[in-house]
């Protein structure tokens, strides 16, 4: 277990640590989360009551579509310079390969949304800064990252991956974004925890089946 | 300490290797030739645990491949004529980063940095580096570890002379240490001179081998052209 921690840890350490230099990603990542955010608001502006019951799509709109960005740049960065074949050529558990990628790219997303989230409660006139909203956006992006981390690495050898990713990812994602809006439209909305507690449910229960599956077959789609 | 016997492998319709029997003996330093399109990189990336053979027996090491390609791996190294590097790390940052996945100390760095003539660099970025340095940091990164195989598919690839020449001290230096090594090429004298054995690749077989010991230079291109008629008979 701890020569899986250890790569799982240099390996999102490698990731931080180049991201932190280019600041190619994030800063990608964000304009384009700010941008999204800002045409909604204008967008939205003259209908109020339209504005409120769509906030929560917004919201993971934007939130996905940044993160389909970041998980591109993500895998491309490994396959540039033959570095995947680096990767896989170390005595450790492929496994903890798909770990240390997913846990880099939902690093990458938060610290998004951390800048996004202030942003769009000012705009939109909305109290974000709820634990239930948030554990929903945490739950939300681990669900995003572990499926577009294994669909990112699985497209990596295309030519098309820029195309072929979320064409591939977004209904694979459908159960994840759906259960996501939702929980945040009834947090938004102020509706009791009961109502809200089957989409947080789904959630969960997709995250873990998600993440149990990438494990298991990351190994056999790295595979030529 | 590698056996191969009667190797295949398809890409759909496209037979690359053809019942290969290939064999290594230790501390044998091998040059692989043949034109392109030979089957020279699959046989490496299968060697290497990177691809399944579609048929045959491979084993490295006394490990079976692919089953056992997790156990190998830690005593192979591999150096590609990509550099298997990150660009926005530093050399000293890419060793460390790989050492953390082979388990090494930090204590191996400075030495291998030393090794491969880098230590002067060892803070700079690695996209920064010449063709020539970045394939000198990429051998320091395949023997980091200390791997008893080294699998080098045409690691002289966009170097010129000089660059060459060094890559050539560092190659004699580690055969020099007792590994057993696996070159892919398409330099018939350089290959002679780092070599204890040619083997000549042809349509996805073996058409002709010979020991460096037993070939006078002057005969090496009518060596070439022989196996490669051979292969094609």
């Amino acid at each position: 277990m701890i020569p899986f921690l250890k790569s799982t840890a240099a390996i999102v350490w490698k990731d931080i640590k180049t991201e932190w230099r280019t600041r190619e990603n994030l800063s990608a990542m964000l304009v384009f989360s700010l941008l999204v955010i800002l045409i909604f608001n204008f967008a939205l502006e003259l209908d109020l009551r339209a504005r409120e019951s769509l906030a929560g799509g917004v919201l993971w709109a934007t939130f996905i579509f940044a993160g389909t960005i970041g998980l591109n740049r993500s895998m491309a960065v490994e396959k540039d310079r033959g570095c995947l074949d680096g990767l896989l050529l170390a005595p450790v558990d492929r496994s903890a390969i798909f770990v240390g990628k997913t846990v880099g790219n939902l690093f990458f997303m938060l610290v998004v949304e951390a800048i996004v989230l202030p942003v769009y409660s000012f705009l939109y006139g909305i109290s974000v800064f709820q634990p239930g909203f948030l554990l929903v956006v945490l739950l939300g992006s681990i669900g995003y990252s572990a499926v577009g981390t294994l669909l990112a690495t699985m497209v990596v050898q295309t030519r098309t991956r820029d195309i072929l990713l979320p064409i591939l990812l977004f209904p694979l994602t459908l159960p994840v974004v759906i259960a996501a809006v939702k929980a945040s439209q009834g947090f938004i909305q102020s509706v009791p925890f009961a109502e809200i507690s089957v989409w947080v449910n789904i959630l969960i229960t997709y995250d873990l089946i998600f993440l149990a599956v990438a494990i298991m077959v990351f190994d056999y789609i790295l595979e030529e | 300490m590698i056996t191969v016997k009667k190797l295949v492998k398809r890409f759909g319709p496209l037979t690359v290797l053809r019942e290969l029997d290939f064999e290594v003996n230790s501390g044998e330093f091998v040059a692989l030739l043949g034109p392109n399109g030979a089957g020279k990189t699959t046989l490496l990336r299968i060697l290497s645990s990177l691809m399944r053979p579609t048929s045959g027996f491979v084993q490295v090491a006394s490990y079976r491949l692919p089953s056992q390609g997790a156990f190998l791996r830690a005593k192979l190294g591999v150096v590609s004529h990509q550099p298997l590097l990150y660009g926005d790390l530093t050399a000293a940052e890419n060793l460390q980063f790989f050492s953390k996945l082979y388990s090494i100390g930090p204590d191996r760095i400075p030495e291998i940095l030393d090794l491969v003539g880098l230590l002067p660099r060892r803070d700079d970025l690695v996209r920064t580096f010449s063709r020539g340095m970045q394939q000198r940091l990429a051998i320091g990164r395949a023997i980091l570890h200390n791997p008893s195989i080294l699998l080098l598919d045409e690691p002289h690839t966009g170097l010129d002379q000089a660059a060459g020449e060094i890559l050539d001290r560092i190659l004699k230096e580690v055969a020099l240490e007792g590994r057993t090594v696996v070159m892919t090429s398409h330099d018939l004298l350089r290959s002679a001179e780092l070599a204890s054995r040619l083997v000549l690749l042809s349509k996805g077989k073996i058409s002709s081998s010979v020991s460096t010991v037993d070939l006078d230079p002057v005969d090496l291109v009518d060596f070439y052209k022989t196996g490669l008629q051979g292969g094609q008979s």
